[in-house]
C-alpha cells in the first residue's frame, strides 16, 4: 500500500463491452510519476476505448481504473480539473481564432493564459504569429500544436494524448515527439497512443495492445530484447512470389514484408542461409539477398500476434 | 459562475462570427411577417363567378350587376350552358356559378317566388362555404330590394322583424393582419429558440468539442444556461423586432402591458429551450435535429390554433394542446394585445408554462450526459 501514491495511473483488470462487442478484455496497467507511457497497436484494439474511461469520458463495464488515486467512476470530477486530454479528432471551436480557443479553455478551468504561459511557451511560440487566424483553417500540424497548448493551459498533472500523430506529417511528428519529451521534463505524466510502431521507442514504456488484450508491457528495448530470436532481412526479384514460397519451406517459421525486405524467422535457432539461397534459387529466384538484422518493436509486435 | 459569462462570451462570438446569422436573424423576421401576414388571410376577395342567365330579364340583370357591383366578384364568364359553366369550375377559371333559369321574373311577378342556382367548387371547403355566405348574402339584399319594388310601397311587415347589430369587439373591423400577426410572430420566435438551440449542441457534438467541454470541470447547469441564455436573448430581441413590424407596418393594437407579454414570453421561451435541449440530447447528428424539431413543430403549430380556434377541435384535440407550448403563447399574445388581458387573466396559461419549463429543463438537465 505504501508505493500506491506513486502510481499516477492505475488499471486493473478493465473491461469494456459495447452491446454485443467486447472492446477492452481486462487490461491491466499502472504509470508512474512523470513517465511517458505508450500504448501501441493496430486501429481497433481498443486504445481510444481505454483513454475515453481514464479520461472519465465514459465508465468502464467492469474493474478498477484511478487517476491520480481518483476512481473514475465515483471521484471523476476531481479527474477533471487535473488532466489534459487530447481527442483523436482535432476538436476545438473552427470558428474561433487561435488566442480566444486557448483563452477560453484557460478561463473555463479558472486560469489565465499568462498563469501558464510558461508550460506552454515553447509550442504556443510556434502557433503564435497566427493567433488572430480562426482554427479552422489551420494547417494539420499547428492545429496539433494549438490542440496540445489547450490540453496544457490548466498545467495538468497527466496528459493523455489519443494518436497525436496520426494523420501528420513526418517532420511535424518528429517535432511533436520532441515537445512530448521537453514537457516530460517538466514533470508531467504522459500517456500517448499510436499506431506507429517506430514512435514506441520514444516512450519510457510501452504497452503494446491488440484485440483489448495487452500482450506485452515494458522498456522499449526490453520488449525487443524479449525477441528472442535471429532475424533475417530477405529480398528478391520477385517480393510477391518470395512471400510464398519462404512459406512452403519447412524450417522457416514466419515471414512477414516490412518495405522491401521480408523478415523472416526460423523454427530452430539458426538458419542455414546456404541452403536457404539454394532452394529459393531452384524457384527460379534471382538478386537474392539475405542479411540478419536487430528485431524492432514492429517484429516483436507481429511475433506476438501470432502467439 | 463566472464559467457562465465565459460560455456565454463565447457562444456570442461564435452567433456573430457566423455569416447565415445575422441575415437570419433580422431577414427572417421582415419576410415572414411581410408575405406571411398578407398570404394567410381568409377574407375572399375577388371570388370568380360564371353567369348563367337563361332568362335575360331586366330582374335578372339586375341581380347580376348587384353581383358585379360588390369587390368581391368579378366575372369570369358566362353563356347560356350549364355544360359550359361546369367546364370553367374544372379549369379552375370560375370559384361558382349563378345559374338564374328561364321564367325566373316570369315567376317572381306571378307567383311573388322564383329561384336561381349557386353551384360552388368545394375543393376547398373553407373558401367555399364563405362564398355561400357571401353570396347568400348578397341574393337575400336583393330580394328585400325586390319586395320593396315590386309592391311599390315601403316595406312595413319585414320579413326579418328582429333585426341584428353586430359589433365585433376587440377588432373591429375583423381586419384579419391583426389576428395573424401575433400568431406568425409566436411561430417564428419558437422556429428561430428551438432549432437554434436544438442545432447548436448537436453541431458541438458533431465536431467534437463537446468531449473537449466534457473533460472541463464544467458544472451541467452552466454548460445548459451558457447554452440556452444567447437564444433566450436573441429570441426575446426577436419578439421585439417583429412587433415593431407589426406597430409600423400592420397598426397591429397594443392595448395590454408590454412587460407582461415579454414576461410571459421568458417563461415560454424556456419551455420551447428545453424542447430544443432535449432533442439534442437525444440525437447525434443535425439532421435528426431537423427531423425531430420538424416534426414537432408541424403537428403543433397546426393545433395551435393560429388559424381556426382551438375550441372547436375534437376533445382529444384539446388534451393533445395541453402538451403544445404554441397553445399557450397564441392565446396569450392576443389575450395582451387585443384585448389588453392582465396577469389573471393569464395567470392559468402562465402557470401551466412554468410547470412545463420546469419538466422540461429538468428532463433534459437530467438526459444530457457528461459521461457515456
Amino acid at each position: 500500500m505504501q508505493n500506491q501514491t506513486e502510481y499516477i495511473v492505475e488499471v486493473s483488470d478493465l473491461k469494456k463491452t459495447y452491446e454485443k462487442v467486447e472492446a477492452v478484455k481486462g487490461v491491466s496497467f499502472n504509470v508512474s510519476k512523470g513517465e511517458l507511457f505508450g500504448l501501441i497497436g493496430p486501429d481497433g484494439a481498443g486504445k481510444t476505448s481505454i483513454f475515453r474511461i481514464l479520461t472519465t469520458l465514459m465508465f468502464p463495464s467492469s474493474g478498477d481504473v484511478k487517476l491520480l488515486n481518483y476512481d473514475v467512476v465515483s471521484e471523476y470530477k476531481n479527474i477533471r480539473t487535473n488532466i489534459g486530454y487530447m481527442p483523436q479528432r482535432f476538436s476545438l471551436y473552427q470558428d474561433l481564432s487561435v488566442e480566444e480557443n486557448l483563452a477560453f479553455f484557460a478561463r473555463i478551468f479558472g486560469t489565465t493564459i499568462e498563469e501558464n504561459y510558461d508550460l506552454i511557451k515553447d509550442i504556443y511560440i510556434q502557433i503564435e504569429p497566427f493567433k488572430d487566424r480562426l482554427a479552422g483553417k489551420l494547417s494539420g500540424g499547428m492545429k496539433q500544436k494549438l490542440a496540445l497548448c489547450c490540453a496544457l493551459i490548466h498545467s495538468p498533472d497527466v496528459l493523455v494524448l489519443d494518436e497525436p500523430t496520426t494523420g501528420v506529417d513526418a517532420v511535424s511528428r518528429k517535432e511533436f515527439w520532441e515537445m512530448l519529451i521537453r514537457l516530460k521534463q517538466k514533470g508531467i505524466t504522459i500517456l500517448v497512443s499510436t499506431p506507429y510502431m517506430d514512435e514506441a521507442n520514444m516512450c519510457d514504456r510501452v504497452a503494446l495492445i491488440q484485440n483489448g488484450e495487452i500482450m506485452s508491457i515494458d522498456k522499449p528495448e526490453a520488449v525487443i530484447a524479449n525477441f528472442g530470436r535471429k532475424l533475417w532481412a530477405v529480398k528478391s526479384n520477385n517480393i510477391y512470389q518470395l512471400i510464398q514460397d519462404l512459406r512452403s519451406i519447412d524450417f522457416i517459421d514466419t515471414v512477414f514484408p516490412f518495405g522491401e525486405y521480408l523478415h523472416v524467422t526460423a523454427k530452430d535457432l539458426d538458419l542455414d542461409l546456404k541452403d536457404l539461397k539454394l532452394r529459393l534459387k531452384e524457384k527460379n529466384h534471382s538478386e537474392i539477398e539475405i542479411l540478419e538484422i536487430e528485431a524492432n518493436i514492429e517484429d516483436c509486435f507481429m511475433e506476438l500476434m501470432t502467439k | 459562475m463566472r464559467k457562465i459569462k465565459f460560455i456565454l462570451q463565447k457562444e456570442f462570438i461564435q452567433i456573430f462570427r457566423n455569416k447565415t446569422m445575422l441575415p437570419m436573424i433580422f431577414g427572417i423576421p421582415i419576410i415572414q411577417l411581410v408575405i406571411l401576414v398578407h398570404a394567410a388571410t381568409l377574407e375572399m376577395k375577388s371570388i370568380d363567378m360564371y353567369v348563367v342567365d337563361k332568362d335575360l330579364s331586366s330582374l335578372s340583370h339586375k341581380l347580376v350587376s348587384k353581383f358585379e357591383g360588390s369587390p368581391f366578384y368579378n366575372i369570369s364568364g358566362s353563356s347560356f350552358s350549364i355544360d359550359e359553366a361546369n367546364e370553367a369550375i374544372e379549369k379552375n377559371q370560375a370559384d361558382f356559378i349563378l345559374h338564374i333559369p328561364q321564367g325566373f321574373e316570369r315567376d317572381l311577378m306571378r307567383e311573388n317566388s322564383s329561384k336561381v342556382q349557386l353551384l360552388i367548387d368545394g375543393i376547398n371547403g373553407t373558401a367555399a362555404s364563405l362564398v355561400n355566405a357571401y353570396s347568400s348574402s348578397v341574393i337575400a339584399d336583393f330580394n328585400r330590394n325586390i319586395i320593396v319594388d315590386l309592391t311599390q310601397r315601403p316595406q312595413i311587415v319585414d320579413s326579418n322583424p328582429i333585426s341584428v347589430e353586430t359589433s365585433y369587439w376587440y377588432n373591429p373591423e375583423l381586419n384579419y393582419k391583426i389576428y395573424m400577426l401575433p400568431g406568425i410572430l409566436v411561430i417564428l420566435v419558437t422556429i428561430i429558440s428551438m432549432f437554434l438551440a436544438a442545432m447548436n449542441i448537436v453541431r458541438e457534438k458533431e465536431i467534437g468539442t463537446i468531449e473537449q467541454l466534457n473533460v472541463t470541470p464544467i458544472k451541467k447547469f452552466e454548460f445548459i444556461v451558457g447554452k440556452l441564455v444567447p437564444f433566450l436573448i436573441i429570441a426575446l430581441f426577436e419578439l421585439a423586432f417583429g412587433l415593431a413590424i407589426g406597430k409600423f407596418f400592420f397598426h397591429v393594437p397594443m392595448v395590454g402591458s408590454l412587460g407582461l407579454l415579454f414576461g410571459f414570453a421568458v417563461v415560454y421561451l424556456l419551455v420551447v429551450l428545453g424542447i430544443g435541449l432535449f432533442i439534442s440530447t437525444i440525437s447525434s447528428t443535425q439532421q435528426q435535429v431537423m427531423f425531430i424539431a420538424f416534426f414537432f413543430m408541424l403537428v403543433f403549430i397546426l393545433m395551435s390554433g393560429i388559424f381556426t380556434p382551438t375550441e372547436s377541435m375534437p376533445m382529444w384535440a384539446q388534451k393533445v394542446n395541453i402538451i403544445n407550448p404554441f397553445y399557450y403563447f397564441m392565446r396569450v399574445i392576443r389575450m395582451i394585445l387585443l384585448k389588453g388581458s392582465g396577469f389573471w387573466d393569464i395567470s392559468r396559461e402562465f402557470f401551466s408554462l412554468v410547470i412545463y419549463a420546469v419538466i422540461m429543463l429538468s428532463l433534459s438537465v437530467w438526459r444530457y450526459r457528461k459521461v457515456s
